[in-house]
């Protein structure tokens, strides 16, 4: 990588001399290149290389907070910190002290080694396996390749660092016939150099034979089975917020007093887990310092963790689970890290044939809008099919789904066997719900 | 700019390369940021950003690099032409445009960088408090910044210009809760180089708080097909979501069944509806004088008495397209290159009243403010922040909010009549290509669509 590598000590001595009590700098430097394809051609090599400093100061008892990714800004970093912390939120945390961290693997020097024309070949290779099936799709996508290294040092004597490489590739293809538009896609994400490529051309061929013929749906309230691809694009979004520490502190989660209850249909079990060795949203510990370790959160069917940074804990009298997430612009928020559904047991194939007249959804558009905090999803389907008699009869188009998350998470009819990853972060199998809100038009 | 190469470094910088363009960007943005949850002050905080790219083309092939520490720069410019050569096989093609030398003075109405953080903060304060003094809310979150942004744009052709901006940005949030039932009620703001309405949203503020309780008692929807009267704010981002994002040529320029659908003189809409992009309409969130590549902001037009009759482009798709530039080629930031993107989009205003919008309808939806929207292209969905049910011929009972779904084509043909109003929602941030959110704006008068999907929540 090139850039220099900020050295926190001097900023942590400046922030002292300024009056602060504690001060936490938090460092990222990272390089990054994504090849790009646009209609179905190489168009543009990208490098982004990032490089900047944030700083958390205690200044009386509260917390300030600057960042800068201008060289050798320091005393402007330190003076704009410590100015905002007189109006800061009262300080509830005590920045972690040591490096006890578990080992978990997310750098892989294949990666930094990989050359571009092997990402530019993988890339179009992806490209001309999908359109082999059908040649009138145009296809964008990406393969991209990182390094960063994440340094957080603190007053307490913290002191972290390690190093992560990423390497990803996605496909998107348009399918247009007349005025009408078929979308499909998929891709694949690791800290390693080895993306299962095949699994998304066979998923992207599949989507396609799919969606030979168009089905009309009626609109009623109707069985619908997600796919793995659609629990993580309407789902996992306003399942994942109610977890939030936070959320919960401040009243705003539905699952306000569940801890311990069981809220979910008894087969269903989710964890938050950044341990996990080479996937993309795993580091030895969060972006506090706080050691990363695998949380729980629906155990058959029972809530039984939320998630954690350290200042929320602090103020719900609960301790991080190691849940703590920042860009260089603001301050560290609660994320989840890697989400994983556990499998059930029933076979795609079987969901399917059980469904007389109903949906599968593949993608959901718009759905994170309304009201996700409360649980809600909805949405225009994408890219979904309607299943007649146990058997997909085509792609369903000018139709909406809409539901509550925590309500259908309790009507479920089968969990899938199978699970997969989808977009590096969430590992699902399919869900099959007995019944949902469909408008068709 | 300080702690940047001065014009002539930059100059020498993209000077001499075997390329068939060249041009650096430098952006330098200072962001004030307060974040509420409930009574709590969750963040405070001032950040910088700092950096630059180089994008050079050669035979048709794009190579770009970014970077915070604008040393070395020639080496940067060097590396994204290497990258350019690689990939380029074909031709440059970018529609000609006349070499700009420019600094474009910041144009401001209420400086947001004079007024003291305890100012901002006591009107912040003095919202949350009005929305949770209003009985059942149980929570709130407010959002503000204020951004300071300053460029200097220098390409190969002999352009050199320097502008900035300041974006004031808001979003309030209200809560209710009501035994394991939540409702929320939102409102995003923005103003260019403005903070003067920042002052006055005390009213705004109490309607939040008041509405999310009353959503409590509310009924759904009744998910179908109905006629839908959309105010302004809603219109606009309809017209942005539905119909803007299919204006953008680099989803057409390569693409040889979207030219057919796209292709200029075909039938849209009815012959009221026009619908116009124009960064040179001065104010707005979407106003600039200079686009990302350096080429003066236009007034287009899109649709003109129903008819396609232009479209939003970059140099690159209008040279492809043996088009007229429009200067639509936008950078969120440093961090990426310009790409197609809209400005100010707006649905110009017809004729009729509110009242005779809503008297011919016996069973309908007057959905209102803005939540959300996206689009595929062909699909596009949108929430709304409120809605009622239309009875009668007038505004009836209050439901939770509605998502509006539906074929574009169709459904801006079933656009039957447009208000005699217009405002601009200023609040949004567009996304495209993971640059989000790129300050534009939309507007419309009230109109009025012909069946149209509405779903709960």
């Amino acid at each position: 990588m090139t850039g220099t590598m900020t050295d926190p000590e001097p900023i942590l001595q400046a922030a002292h001399r300024l009056g602060a009590q504690q001060a936490e700098v938090f460092a990222v430097q990272s390089e990054e290149t994504p090849v790009r394809f646009e209609a179905n051609r190489l168009k543009e090599i990208n490098a982004r290389q990032t490089n900047g400093v944030a700083l958390r100061v205690i200044v009386d008892s509260r917390i300030g907070f600057a960042s800068s990714t201008k060289p050798g800004d320091v005393q402007a970093l330190v003076e704009a910190a410590v100015e905002t912390a007189p109006f800061g939120p009262e300080a509830h945390l005590d920045l972690p002290r040591d490096g006890q961290a578990p080992d978990v693997d997310v750098y892989d020097p294949g990666v930094e080694a990989l050359p571009v024309d092997q990402m530019i070949e993988v890339g179009q290779a992806l490209i001309d396996a999908v359109r082999a099936v059908e040649p009138e799709l145009l296809c964008d996508g990406y393969v991209r390749r990182g390094d960063s290294s994440v340094t957080i040092a603190n007053t307490n004597g913290g002191m972290f660092t390690y190093r992560g490489t990423g390497y990803s590739a996605w496909i998107n293809g348009t399918l247009i016939r007349g005025t009408d538009m078929l979308f499909v896609g998929d891709g694949d994400a690791s800290c390693r150099a080895d993306l299962d490529l095949k699994a998304v051309e066979g998923s992207v061929v599949s989507q396609l034979e799919n969606s030979r013929r168009t089905a009309h749906i009626r609109t009623a309230d109707l069985p619908v089975i997600f796919t793995s691809l659609g629990v993580a694009s309407a789902l996992i979004g306003p399942l994942s917020i109610a977890f939030s520490g936070r959320m919960v502190h401040q009243g705003q989660s539905p699952l306000v007093g569940c801890l311990g209850k069981e809220m979910y249909d008894s087969r269903l079990s989710v964890c938050d887990d950044a341990t996990l060795p080479y996937r993309p949203a795993s580091r030895p510990f969060d972006d506090e310092g706080v050691a990363s370790r695998r949380n729980p959160l629906i155990d058959k069917g029972i809530v039984r963790s939320f998630l954690y940074d350290l200042q929320t804990a602090g103020l719900a009298k609960a301790k991080s689970t190691g849940s703590a997430e920042r860009s260089l612009a603001a301050q560290p928020s609660i994320s989840t890290s890697s989400l994983l559904i556990d499998e059930g047991e029933m076979s795609f194939k079987e969901m399917v044939g059980r469904v007389k007249d109903g949906l599968i959804v593949e993608e959901l558009m718009g759905a994170g809008q309304g009201n996700v905090m409360g649980g809600d999803f909805s949405g225009n389907v994408l890219l979904g099919y309607k299943i007649e008699g146990g058997e997909i009869v085509g792609r369903v188009k000018d139709t909406m789904v809409a539901g509550n998350v925590h309500e259908a998470l309790r009507r479920l009819v089968a969990i899938g066997s199978k699970s997969r990853w989808v977009g590096g972060s969430v590992k699902t199998p399919p869900l099959l719900f007995e019944s949902l809100t469909v408008s068709a038009k | 700019m300080e702690g940047a190469p001065d014009r002539e470094e930059i100059e020498a910088a993209i000077r001499g390369h075997q390329a068939d363009y060249v041009e650096v960007r430098l952006d330098d943005t200072a962001t004030n940021r307060i974040v509420y949850r409930g009574r709590e002050l969750e963040q405070i905080g001032r950040t910088r950003s700092f950096g630059g790219n180089a994008r050079a083309l050669v035979r048709g092939g794009w190579g770009f690099v970014s970077f915070n520490e604008p040393t070395w720069l020639r080496q940067r410019v060097e590396e994204a032409v290497s990258a350019a050569r690689h990939v380029g096989k074909e031709q440059s093609t970018l529609a000609e445009v006349q070499p700009v030398v420019d600094s474009v003075p910041l144009e401001i109405k209420k400086d947001p960088r004079t007024i003291p953080v305890a100012t901002k903060k006591g009107l912040l304060d003095r919202y949350n408090e009005t929305m949770l003094s209003v009985d059942g809310v149980t929570s709130t979150n407010i959002t503000y910044s204020d951004s300071h942004k300053r460029v200097v744009f220098a390409s190969s052709e002999g352009s050199y210009i320097g502008q900035e901006r300041i974006d004031v940005v808001s979003r309030l949030s209200a809560t209710a809760r009501k035994d394991g039932d939540m409702q929320q009620a939102s409102m995003s703001l923005g103003a260019l180089n403005d903070f003067s309405y920042i002052e006055t949203l005390d009213e705004t503020a109490r309607h939040l708080g008041e509405r999310a309780v009353e959503l409590l008692s509310a009924p759904y929807v009744k998910a179908g097909t109905y006629p839908v009267v959309l105010d302004p704010i809603l219109a606009g981002v309809f017209c942005h979501e539905a119909f803007g994002h299919l204006s953008e040529s680099d989803f057409v320029y390569e693409n040889d069944r979207m030219k057919e659908i796209m292709v200029l003189g075909k039938r849209f809409g009815q012959p009221h509806l026009n619908i116009v992009d124009a960064a040179a309409v001065p104010g707005l969130r979407g106003s600039f004088k200079y686009d990302d590549e350096g080429v003066p902001a236009q007034k287009t037009d899109l649709i003109r008495r129903g008819t396609l009759v232009g479209r939003l482009h970059s140099r690159e798709t209008a040279g492809k397209m043996g088009e007229k530039v429009t200067g639509n080629a936008r950078a969120l930031d440093y961090r990426f290159p310009p790409i197609v993107r809209m400005t100010n989009t707006y649905i110009e205003p017809g004729q009729m009243s509110f009242e005779d919008l809503i008297s011919g309808i016996d069973e309908g939806v007057y959905a209102r403010n803005w939540f959300g929207g996206t689009t595929s292209m062909e699909m596009f969905t949108f929430s709304a922040g409120e809605a009622y049910m239309i009875r009668n011929g007038e505004v009836a009972e209050l439901v939770r909010p509605v998502k509006l779904t539906g074929n574009l084509f169709t459904t801006l043909m079933n656009i039957d009549a447009l208000g005699n109003d217009v405002d601009f929602n200023q609040g949004g941030g567009c996304g495209k290509a993971g640059q989000m959110p790129l300050p534009v704006s939309n507007g419309s008068p009230h109109i009025r669509i012909q069946d149209c999907v509405v779903g709960e929540r």
